[in-house]
């Protein structure tokens, strides 16, 4: 099948994008290898989108999938392998199948990162978690320990702090990289205790988690070699990583991995358009991603039209 | 077969599923999809050590088969009761 335009993602920017392309009678599909609706989902309550406060991630996004698909988007769950660039175009390998695109909206957004330990993706959705706000529910008066030190980490404790007996916030420096704000929140909380200067190092657990082994990070004196938690939840909050292995032949990214591309949304290769989290920049909000969606697809026709010339 | 769909009100993830989900039991109407909100019914997501949610459980007489956690297309519930 060959498209118009065909975009990697259906978050908020890919999604964006699609209603764009749309509007300016283009054929489009949106491919989507995991969860549509991007990382957005996950919360509960959004008070930074113009017109719907309070709206939930969830409603939020579906109802931007209807628009899309009702202007006219084709949106097909498949994860894109591979995409290649041919003499017109590009062609976009899935993991069902292939499709030919004139133009491409790179949409991939960013996953959390794991922590990279033995039997960690066995025991996810088993005592490893990686979003407090989904899964902290299961976790009440129960033990847990976050892992990380930016505000995710934080927010993620604070919010445990009141369903869980016991939080450990474990982080490998002696101080926090989140807002001494948040901070100081959980230092009020009798039931917060900071484990510092520690890097997991194996989780224990046969069918569940049941603790987790702790080594010293080297980066405070006081840590001592080697700490067991025993605990029924990890939540890992370590930092994000782009979506982007697949594509660092097709266009170049920077050292984490980001898409090089400024606010035009123009990528190293003529033709591919990278919108959304997955591009470097310096704002990662639901609203600037929304005008990611909008600047590619003004790009991308650009880039179709003149090719016609 | 029987499929028991773990699933909360406050599940982002869940509720982005929900089409599919009910586009699987159209295609399936053989097949018994039970949604359970496990904070109504934490005995059974107790009973199956449910700790993430959207789960699918997969019962053949009873018994777990299968089990896949987090949002599933179409064409991967169609895996898992193939």
């Amino acid at each position: 099948m060959k498209y118009d335009v065909i975009i990697v993602g259906a978050g908020i920017a890919g999604l964006t994008a699609a209603i764009y392309v749309r509007r300016a009678e283009k054929s489009v599909l949106v491919l989507e290898g995991k969860v549509p609706g991007g990382q957005i989902i996950n919360t509960l309550t959004i008070e930074n989108w113009p017109g719907d406060m309070g709206v939930s991630g969830a409603e939020l996004m579906q109802k931007i999938q209807k628009q899309a698909t009702e202007l006219g988007a084709e949106i097909e769950m498949e994860e894109v392998m591979e995409i290649t660039k041919l003499n017109e175009g590009f062609k976009v390998i899935t993991e069902d199948g292939e499709y030919t695109a004139g133009a491409v909206i790179l949409a991939v957004g960013a996953e959390d990162k794991k922590l990279d330990l033995a039997r960690e993706d066995e025991l996810v959705g088993r005592g490893v978690s990686y979003c407090a706000t989904c899964d902290g529910a299961f976790y009440k008066d129960k033990n847990v320990a976050v892992i990380g030190g930016g505000n995710t980490a934080l927010y993620d404790a604070l919010y445990l702090a009141d369903i869980a007996a016991k939080v450990y916030v474990v982080h490998r420096r002696g101080e926090f990289r989140g807002d001494a704000r948040l901070v100081e929140k959980l230092q009020h909380k009798n039931n917060v205790e900071f484990v510092l200067g520690y890097v997991p190092e194996e989780l224990v657990g046969d069918k569940n988690v049941s603790g987790v082994k702790l080594k010293a990070s080297g980066m405070v004196d006081e840590a001592e070699d080697e700490r067991v938690l025993d605990i029924d939840g990890v939540f890992v909050a370590v930092g994000k990583k782009p979506q982007t292995e697949r594509f660092m032949g097709l266009v170049e990214l920077d050292d984490n991995g980001y898409v090089i591309a400024s606010e035009n949304c123009e990528t190293s290769c003529y033709g591919i358009y990278a919108a959304g989290d997955c591009r470097t920049k310096t704002v990662r909000q639901l609203v600037t991603a929304a005008g990611d969606g909008a600047v590619a697809t003004a790009g991308a026709l650009d880039f179709l039209a003149n090719k016609k010339k | 077969m029987e499929i028991l769909d773990f699933y909360a009100d406050w599940c982002g993830p869940c509720q982005m599923m929900k089409p599919t989900m009910e586009e699987f039991e159209k295609a399936h109407p053989e097949i018994q999809v039970t949604a359970v909100n496990i904070d109504e019914q934490e005995e059974l997501a107790e009973k199956y050590e449910v700790s993430s949610i959207p789960c699918i459980v997969v019962l053949k007489d009873g018994e777990e088969v299968r089990r896949a956690v987090g949002v599933q297309s179409l064409k991967k519930l169609e895996k898992l009761v193939a």
